[in-house]
This record gives C-alpha cells, structure tokens and sequence, in this order.
C-alpha cells in the first residue's frame, strides 16, 4: 500500500525516526527555554554546552573508564557546574543591560569553547561507543528501530515532562517563576533569587550535556556538533514560545516529525523547512504557537 | 529601547575633529598600499564598508541584524554571475549586485521590520538562513565551489581592472563613496529621525513619524550598502562563495561593529582593519582566530562595550 | 603604481639575463604547504602533510646538495576564498615558488587558477575533482594521489565485477559529492549494474537514519556513500547502528581514509570496501618510511594523501636539481617527461593534461579479530595497474589552450 508514492511502511518508519529527532530537538529546546523564559537569557553557548556533555561523557569513559549510565548523571553536573560558573563570573554582570549584551556573549563564549576543542581534537570526532544494554534492537516489521533510539525517545520524553511539572506545577517552579516576573518583590519574601537564577542556568546547562550525552552514542562526539544545530534548536524555542516550557516541547518532537517527512517527500529542503516555519511564525504570532508576549 | 549608548550630540564645528580623522583615514587607505600587500588593504576596505553598513542599522536605528551575510552573499553571486555569465563591464556587474542585495533588502524588511529586539534578530536569522541553504542548492552559485575565475574587466570599457593600481582606486572610490553617503545620512534629519526612534519608539511615534517606514529604509539602505561591498569583493577576489552567505559572516560584522564601536562613525573601520588582519596574520594558528575572536566578543561585551573608537571618543569627549 | 614600475625594471633586467644564466628564484626553493589544519580533514592532510614535505625534503638531502628550501604552512579552513587568497598572497609577496596538498577540491579548483595566473606550479595531493585534470586542467597544475574518477572506477567497478550489482547511493549535495556519484553510477552502469535509488543529504548532515532507512527499504546489494569526512563517518556508525551489514547490504565508501576508520573504530567500519592509492602496511619501504612519519606525526599513520605530499614534493625537488632552475615550465616539463619513483607510490609517471598515474588498490576493512594493532585496517582486495586506474587522456576534456 503507498501513501504519495511512498510504501506506508517506509513512511511510518520515517515518522518513527522524526520522533527519535524531535526528542533531542525537544531535550535541547527545552534547556534553551527554561533558560530564557525564566532567566531572559538568551544562551548561544547552548550548542557548545551540548558539546560539552558529549565530550565529558567520552572523557569519563575513555580515562576514568566510567560507563554510560554514570556519565548520565556526572556529566551534567561537571558540564551544569560549568555553567554555574559562567553565569556567576559573566552573565550576572549584564542582567541591567539590553537582552543582546547576553547574546553576544554567550555567542562569543561558544567560539571559544569550540574553537578551544577544535584545536585539541580536529574535527573528525571522536567514537563513543554505544553501552552493551542497549545495543541492537528489534525488527518491527516496518523498520529495524534500535533500542538506543527507542531509549532516547522514552528518556526525553520523561525528563521533558518532568521539568515541565516541575516549573510549572510545583512550588519550586512557582518561586521561579515569580522570581522572573518580579526579582525584588520575591527577594523581599526571603527567596535569595540571585541563587535561585543561578541554579536555574545551571540547570538549563546540565539539560544541554545530558542531551550530549545521549547524542554520543549515535551522533561524532566533536567539537562543531553543536555549532549548526543550535540554530535550529533557536528556531524551534522561537516556534514554541520563547518562554513555554511545554511549547519547546511540543515543538521539538513535532518539528523533528515535519522534517523527518520533508527528508522523505523533498530531501533538499529539510534544512529549511524549520526556518520557513519560523519565519511564518514569527510573522503571524511573534510570541509563538505556545507563548505569550512578555 | 536604549540598547546602545552613545553620547551623540553634533553641531556644525564640533564636527571638525570628524572631518580631520576623515581624512586621516582616506590619507591612511590612500598610503597604504605602497606599504602593506594591496589585495589585504581592499578586503579591509569591503569590509569597513560592509561593517559600516551593519552599524547604519544597528547603531543608529538600534536594530541588531542577524542575518547580513544575506546581502553581503547575495551581491557577491549577483555580480560574480553577471560579470562571469553575462559579460557584464564591472561597473554594471557591481551596480547589478547592489541592486540584487537592495531587492532582497526590501523584501525582507517589510518582513522583519515588524518585530522588534530579539524577535527581529531572530527572523533576519531565519530569513539568511533560508537564503543560505537556497545558494547551497541551487546550481548557478557552483554550491561548495563557488563562481570562481570570476573576470574583472575593463571598467567603462577602458581600464584594465587587472592592473593593481586600477583595482584599488576603484574600491577606494567605492568604500570612500560608501562611508561618505553613510555619514551624510547619519548626520540628516533622517538619520536624527532614526536616533530618536532607536531612543524611544513610542514617543517617536507619537510625534507623528512614520517609524515602520523609517525603520524599513533604514534597513533597505543598509542592505544596499552591504550589497555593494559584496559585490565589489567578488570582483576584488575574483570568487563568490558560500562562505559570504553564512551565518558565522552575520557573526563577524557584529564582531567587527562591536569591536569597532557601535553607533560610531569610524569604529566599524576600525573595527574591520582588525578583524581582518587578526583573520589574515594569526591564520597559521587555524581553530584559535575562532578562540581570540570569542575572547574579543567576551571583553567587549563585559568591559568595552563602547569599542575602540567608542573609548577613544569618550576620552576626547567628542563623537567619533 | 611604484611597485609595477619597479617589477617591470626587474623584468627587464632579469630578460637581458638571457637564459643561459639558469637560476633558482631568490636564490630559495619555497614550498608552501596549504591544507585544512583545523576541520574535517586535518586527520588526511594538515599537519601530517607538512611532516611528510619535510621529511621529502630531508630525504631528498637538500642540504647536503646546496639547495635551500623552506617549508611554509598554512590553513584553508576548506573555503576557497580563504585559499586563493593565501595562495596569492603566498605568490605575491611571500615568494612561495609551489604549493602543496589542498583537500577540498574547490579551494584547489580556485588555488589551480590563481596558481595559473601567477604562473607558479600547484601540486595537489588532497583534492578529489577529477575536473582538476579535466575541464580545469591547467599546465601549472599536477594532480597527485587520486580522482573522483580513479574512485569511482576503482571501487565501483570492482564492487560490480565481485556481484555487488544493485546500487542505492547516500550522496552529499554538493558538487563533489554529485560528482562522486555521477561517475560512479557510471560505472556501475557500463558494468551492467543497476542503480534502485539516490537520495541527497545535505553537507554536514547529523543524521542519516531517514537515509538509511530508505537504502534499507530498497533493498539494493550496496549502498554507496557518495560523501566524505564526518557525513561517511556518520552514515557508517548509524548504519551499523541500524543493522545493514547484519542484513546482508554492504556499504561502498567512495571516499574514505584510514583516519576514518581510526576515528569510527573496526567494529562499526569493518567490511567497508574502498579505493586507495597508499596504505602504510603494502611492503617494507611503506612500512619503514610509515613508521618514521608515525613517530614525527604524534603517532598517527599517514594518508594518501600525506604520502601524496611526500611523493610531489620528493619528485618535484628532483626536478629543480635536474633543470637548475625553479622555472614553473621547465620543471613541470621535466616532471612531465620523466617517470616517476619512489618508495610510497612505486614506478609512475605524470601525463601532459597533469595527472600523475600510479596503482591503485581495491581495500577492505578488517574485522576486529583480524586486526593486529592500531592502523593495522585494511585487507588488500585487489590492485589495479596504474594504466587502468585512471581516465584516459581523451576522456578528460582537457584544453590547455584555454
């Protein structure tokens, strides 16, 4: 049976495989967005953070000998620690000034960090292998889907989901939220806000290498693995809502489905359609399909 | 939105100290050659142009571009594509390039002039986005090769630009020309028009100015602009190629307009020369011109925010 | 204006020179060493070329035969206006005689014409365009190492002729990847096989599953890899990682080096079928003078590519000492004229359309239990004498007129 010209089995496995992408779409965005709609920050370094969590997870493994499922928790906090530090040394001092400053920063910061691993390491990648577990998968009679790729969509979904509750049904969410929308009245609870920023960045951060982590089986773990894909993760926080947690989202795992059937039907185009659908967007409803204008 | 601070008040003679670094500067371009190697001196100066073009639109009408290379590749394939295809004399082929970046400067104004701040950068992103992976494809751009072999003709039909002497003077004519319509436009009601909008939008508005019609030719004249330092390098270099039309040569003019000094007159020249011989000289040291230039991007935002010329100028206290 | 009136002095001095007074420029041979020393190829050319252009130097014993020469280097970043305007200003103002290596067949494409306008001699060892001794040819310009055409005829003719006879391609979009491919189908064609399907992924693509899905669903015998650096190192992990060896397809990499199959590891790599002109495990002179590079090289084994480097620079040093001058016709004439020989690439000679003919060797990758070592990869399929590796002069389209 064909749908288009396409045998419906090969279509469903391409769905299968858009989802598997939306997720790392999903797990980046969603860092990106807790960070700038909590924070206001724009952060470029997201990419060269995702970098990161790659490379310390194939640190982890290639010198300590510490295995995946470790590297899943180390990793992100090495890489969110990190993140810690730049946000106390750097971005603290620029929260006065116009939203851009932080763009330019944290764009620069990304030229450093990969320019820095780069130099070390070329640009050929480096292999990490895939944890026994894992390997192989299961043949569903439309497609041979791994059980990595399987795992990842399971694994994000849950850490997307969980955020999401978090920030927004919790408590802890509520303080944080309060705290973006009105620092000194927060403050003046007794909420120590400025920690809570930092945290939150930091947070944002370790969501970015853990996505690192989990690309590192499947994707090179090298230093310009971030650089063209941060771009569209913007396009995909921009497309959800600059500020919506569950608009990042929802976004992620569907723009991941949209180009995974442009892949199919118009190859050439799946770098593109994502911009096409950003420009629309930003065109019609600039705060994005989930978003409100702040 | 005051995004960029600069103290900015000019009346006639207090723009004398302009005047004399105006022509220091084309006394400097004008020397240069018989010292430095010609060919770096010309890409300075499509640079400077291209860069002073960017600062039209962001540091004097507050609207931070992501998405420039779009012109600067656009009048780069333009005019490669004219003057190798078509025969085009160069003078034709430059103006064809200028004329094809201004075309796509329209229509992607009244698309971008819409949004404002982030969301602005964010659609110029998307929009240069789409335009590079449209050159990526399609056939006339030779994709990774680019137009090479590109000719520089005759100009007028008598001089020969493969002359040396020839080709300079004409991208000094080009970069002067360029700089001097910028600076007459800065120093216009228009361009005090486009200062107060940068200042406070809504009162502007209130004051009755059209300020999307402002904005957008603002944007146009800047895309322009870019347009014919594009297409002036392709004919410099004799090759157009993607590189022009990326994202991280968007990232460069910001670089390059920050370094110099946003909403300064000779930061972004200043901030061009430097950019581009650190690209020319530290070469040999491969990935680390990417690591200084984060390095500069990071001082500048954290320290130096008003950029060489902008410092310079605030210690002479009078505009630069 | 003062700088051209100077020069023609100079012209005119070194015309009533005569030519009797045959002479090396400056009194320096001046080798500049252009390559991608930071991105995806510096693994296959960059700081490894210029290793084995100095070791050429040394071991050609300049020294001890009076003759100077200087090594420089720089970094291309695989973009064709950075290269020719090193290359320029090289020729300009750095007295470079001859440049060297350059991956990336558009950087060599714009290099060869600066190279030609300047009237010096381009050597190249890393590009793949087969249009560089075709279309482009130039008489400054000789193409070391390999083609798309010596790949495409290499691999897939050799692939067809061993029953791979059904071909889906994975082609980067872009011009050398459309090369790549069209050549490559043409052989499979005139080989009496049959091409199921193409799909074109963008350059730098992350993930190919989607791809490779459909070269799965097409069930074709191979599945060529019309690509190169990280988008074959990543259509190779993925398509381990989906099982297509296990299901009985092979992949064909139209161009892979060993620092790919180092980076992606034996047991993703392994069956992998490809052509190349050099690997360091052939005989005791690869092997002795592969181990001397290792050990100056941070212990990585050469390419192709760098022996390639090592084999132009050696040849075109002997040149100058026989011609006594570093006069761009005269030497390349002579390189022309004489057959070559050294201890990498064996007997071979260089044609008048500037391509340099050699052996090639049909490779495949060894299994992990095959292998003794690091770098010790490949398994010898098949050699293909230097006269059939490569396209016949008549084919090629080459018009030195021009």
């Amino acid at each position: 049976m064909e749908i288009l010209g396409i045998p419906t089995q090969a279509l469903f496995g391409q769905l299968l495989i858009g989802l598997i992408n939306g997720s790392f779409y999903a797990l980046l965005s969603l860092g990106l967005a807790v960070i700038f709609g909590l924070l206001n920050i724009i952060n470029f370094t997201h990419g060269a953070q995702y970098m990161l969590g790659a490379f310390a997870a194939y640190f982890l493994l290639s010198k300590l000998g510490v295995g995946y499922w470790w590297s899943l928790l180390i990793a992100p906090i090495v890489v969110g620690a990190v993140g810690i530090a730049i946000e106390r040394l750097m971005l603290a001092r620029l929260y006065k000034l116009d939203h851009l400053y932080g763009l330019l920063l944290t764009f620069g910061l990304a030229l450093i960090i990969q320019g820095t691993f780069r130099h070390e390491f070329g640009s050929a990648g480096l292999p990490y292998s895939m944890p026994a577990e894992l390997a192989g998968g299961r043949n569903l009679g439309f497609m041979f889907l791994p059980n990595y790729r399987a795992w990842v969509i399971v694994a994000s979904l849950i850490i997307c989901l969980g955020t999401w509750y978090v920030i927004e049904r919790t408590k802890l969410g509520a303080y944080l939220r309060a705290a973006t929308e009105n620092p000194q009245i927060v403050q003046s609870f007794g909420v120590n806000v400025p920690r809570m920023i930092t945290l939150t960045y930091g947070f944002g951060v370790a969501l970015a290498a853990l996505a690192g982590v989990m690309a590192a089986p499947i994707y090179q773990v090298s230093p310009q693995m971030g650089s063209d894909l941060i771009i569209v993760v913007f396009a995909v926080v921009v497309i959800g809502g600059m500020g919506s947690i569950l608009g990042s989202i929802v976004t992620g795992f569907g723009l991941g489905v949209i180009e995974g059937l442009t892949k199919v039907f118009y190859p050439e185009a799946s770098n593109t359609v994502i911009f096409i659908i950003m420009a629309i967007v930003l065109l019609i409803k600039p705060a994005g399909l989930f978003g409100t204008q702040k | 939105m005051a995004a960029i601070p600069t103290p900015y008040t000019p009346s006639a003679d207090k723009l004398r100290h302009q005047r004399i670094a105006m022509i220091a500067m084309a006394a400097i371009f004008i020397v240069a050659p018989l010292v430095a190697y010609p060919v770096f001196m010309m890409k300075v100066m499509c640079f400077a142009l291209f860069a002073c073009a960017f600062n039209l639109l962001i540091g004097f009408g507050g609207l931070l571009s992501f998405g420039h290379a779009m012109f600067l590749g656009t009048a780069g394939y333009a005019s490669a594509h004219a003057a190798k295809v078509w025969g085009f004399t160069p003078e034709f082929a430059i103006l064809f390039g200028t004329a094809a970046a201004t075309a796509l400067g329209v229509l992607t104004g009244l698309l971008a002039i819409r949004r404002q701040g982030i969301y602005f950068a964010m659609i110029t992103l998307a929009l240069a986005q789409m335009i590079f992976f449209f050159y990526l494809q399609t056939p006339f751009t030779g994709g990774e090769d680019g137009i090479q072999s590109v000719p520089r003709g005759k100009l007028f039909g008598l001089i020969d630009l493969n002359q040396p002497f020839a080709m300079y003077t004409l991208v000094f004519v080009i970069f002067f020309g360029g700089f001097l319509l910028i600076y007459r436009v800065v120093h216009s009601p228009f361009g005090q028009v486009l200062k107060a909008i940068r200042e406070n939008e809504s009162r502007a508005i209130s004051l009755g100015y059209d300020v999307d019609r402002y904005k957008l030719l603002a944007f146009v004249l800047s895309a322009a602009l870019s347009g014919l330092a594009g297409a002036t390098k392709a004919l410099v270099f004799q090759l157009a190629s993607l590189t022009d039309a990326h994202w991280s040569m968007s990232g460069e003019v910001v670089l390059m307009t920050l370094l110099g000094g946003l909403g300064t007159i000779f930061g972004p020249v200043a901030g061009a020369a430097i950019i581009v011989a650190m690209e020319n000289y530290l070469s040999q040291l491969g990935a680390w011109v990417s690591v200084v230039q984060g390095v500069i991007f990071v001082v500048c935002v954290l320290a130096f925010r008003r950029g060489l010329i902008g410092e310079i100028a605030n210690a002479i206290r009078k505009p630069l | 204006m003062k700088r051209n009136l100077i020069s023609i002095l100079v012209a005119a001095a070194c015309a009533w020179c005569g030519g009797a007074q045959a002479q090396i420029s400056d009194g320096v041979v001046k080798i500049g060493v252009l390559s991608d020393m930071s991105s995806l190829y510096a693994d296959i050319g960059g700081p490894g070329s210029v290793v084995a252009a100095k070791m050429a130097v040394e071991d050609f014993g300049a020294e001890k035969k009076g003759m100077k020469v200087e090594i420089v280097s720089a970094d291309h970043q695989n973009k064709p206006d950075v290269g020719s305007n090193i290359a320029r200003q090289w020729y300009d103002t750095d007295k470079v005689d001859a440049i060297v290596d350059v991956p990336t067949s558009s950087v060599a494409l714009a290099v060869s014409q600066v190279t030609r306008d300047k009237n010096k001699v381009f050597l190249v060892s890393g590009a793949a365009s087969s249009d560089l001794t075709g279309k482009a040819c130039s008489p400054n310009t000789i193409h070391w190492t390999y083609d798309t055409w010596m790949l495409a005829n290499g691999t897939g003719s050799a692939i067809v002729k061993t029953g791979g006879d059904t071909w889906f391609f994975i082609t980067a979009d872009y011009a050398f990847g459309h090369a790549l491919e069209r050549d490559t189908e043409a052989v499979v064609l005139k080989n009496g096989g049959k091409v199921l399907g193409k799909v074109r992924a963008p350059l730098n693509t992350q993930d190919f599953s989607s791809f490779l899905l459909q070269a799965q669903s097409s069930k074709a015998k191979i599945i060529g890899l019309a690509n190169a650096g990280g988008d074959t190192i990543n259509s190779i992990k993925q398509a381990s990682e989906f099982g297509i060896t296990k299901g009985g397809q092979n992949l064909a990499g139209l161009l892979v080096f060993i620092s790919d199959i180092h980076g992606l590891g034996l047991d993703k790599a392994q069956g992998l079928i490809f052509t190349e002109t050099f690997y360091w495990d052939l005989n005791d002179q690869t092997r002795a003078w592969s181990k001397k590079f290792a050990a100056a090289n941070g212990g990585k084994y050469p390419s192709m590519v760098q022996a390639g480097v090592y084999s132009a620079v050696l040849d075109y040093l002997k040149a100058i000492e026989a011609t006594k001058t570093d006069d761009s016709a005269k030497v390349i004439a002579w390189m022309k004229a004489n057959p070559t020989d050294d201890p990498l690439f064996g007997k071979g000679s260089i044609r008048s359309d500037g391509r340099k003919i050699h052996p090639a060797y049909l490779v495949e990758v060894k299994k992990p239990s095959e292998s003794k070592g690091p770098y010790d990869y490949y398994k010898i399929r098949a050699t293909i004498p230097a006269d059939q590796a490569f396209r016949p002069l008549a084919d090629g389209g080459c018009n030195m007129g021009k």
